[in-house]
């Protein structure tokens, strides 16, 4: 697909204003992600969306490259381009001019308070993004079993061991390539 | 080689081992690298005592931006200012940027495979449940969190209600719910 000059700044412009949101990691926002993409633009579908999620934690490096596989797959190269630059650019910024700023207050009430508070919703989030990234496989009767059976054996795993998710991950593909889900 | 957790600390010699050391361990990490950072930078390298990663890792989650990116940054910056925290990052995502972006030309030549396709939904599968298990890993620091655990409990619930069940934008979740947090946290701070 091929987007305008416009749609790709407006696609930087809400990937920067989400970078700004990201407490807790680029995950956190791909809930909203999700309703920008899908939702409101229809530039990719459900199943492409989460499977931009899926390649990227299938590969080595950061979770946070599955932005660079949804510009992608919205708009090739420059839709790459478009959300990374405005994923990394804001909180990097963001984080070098307030590390010491924030190194010498950790002990204030005012950053004390936002900890605290934050601390809830940022696990409130997570579990929201699990839950949409579910939801679609949940939907359809032919993979429901499969994909509760693969949710339950990951958290259950990731609970009890501390074995690298990368196993889990290849399970996965194999019940996959088997027809499980 | 593994060595101790009490071994004394060292320094990156320049800004290209920085570089070259986040690529090595970012190419470790499936499905997350701060496990992998953990052992990198504090056990192997000796960058970082146990102390010091803790301290960047909670000012890193009070900040947005994916944990071990801003970890890498406040590392880099704090050696090699500018430079360092941009070999740092360049490190952490150039080489797996490429091998991410090359499975995404190669799934989207072979989508129409039925198995490509099932294998990508048990991977997607899967990553659903590595989230919520971070989540549930997560949830015991609630308990030390000094707005009570009823209180905690009711802004995870309600955030997860807004988020996935009416779909509402998350600037929103954050500017109201965040706000409302936050202030709670305020006033329980100072009693």
């Amino acid at each position: 697909m091929t987007l305008s000059a416009t749609d790709l700044l407006g696609l930087c412009a809400h990937f920067m204003l989400l970078s700004l949101l990201a407490v807790g990691g680029a995950i956190t926002t791909a809930s909203d992600m999700h309703r920008y993409l899908v939702v409101e633009h229809g530039w990719i579908g459900d199943a492409q969306f989460t499977a931009s999620i899926a390649i990227a934690q299938a590969a080595p490096g950061p979770n946070v490259l599955f932005v660079a596989v949804l510009g992608w797959n919205v708009a090739g190269p420059l839709g790459a381009l478009a959300t990374m630059t405005g994923t990394l650019l804001p909180s990097t910024l963001l984080t070098l001019y307030t590390t010491r700023w924030a190194a010498q207050r950790r002990e204030t009430r005012g950053v004390r308070a936002f900890t605290t508070g934050m601390a809830p919703l940022t696990l409130g989030l997570l579990l929201a993004t699990g839950w949409i990234l579910a939801e679609p496989f949940l939907r359809e009767p032919g993979s429901r079993w499969g994909t509760l059976a693969l949710v339950g054996v990951t958290v259950a795993v990731m609970l009890r061991s501390r074995l690298s998710p990368m196993w889990l991950v290849a399970l996965g593909a194999l019940v996959g390539v088997l027809g499980g889900v | 080689m593994t060595e101790g957790d009490d071994a004394p600390l060292q320094a990156p010699h320049s800004a290209t081992d920085l570089f070259v050391s986040f690529t090595r361990l970012a190419l470790q990490g499936f499905g997350g690298v701060l496990a992998v950072a953990q052992v990198e930078l504090v056990e192997r390298k000796r960058w970082l005592a146990r102390e010091q990663f803790v301290e960047m890792l909670s000012i890193s989650q009070v900040l947005p931006g994916p944990n071990i990116v801003n970890l890498a940054l406040m590392l880099g910056d704090r050696h090699f200012g500018w430079r360092g925290a941009v070999a740092a990052l360049g490190g952490l995502m150039l080489v797996p940027l490429l091998i991410v972006l090359a499975l995404t030309l190669v799934y989207a030549r072979f989508s129409d495979v039925p198995q490509v396709a099932g294998a990508l939904r048990g991977m997607g599968a899967v990553a659903a449940g590595l989230v919520i298990s971070t989540a549930l890993k997560l949830v015991g620091t609630l308990r030390s969190n000094r707005m009570g655990r009823a209180l905690c409990a009711a802004v995870a619930l309600a955030t997860f209600v807004a988020i996935a069940v009416f779909r509402v934008p998350l600037v929103w979740v954050i500017a109201g719910l965040g706000s409302l947090a936050v202030a709670l946290a305020w006033m329980r701070l100072g009693s």
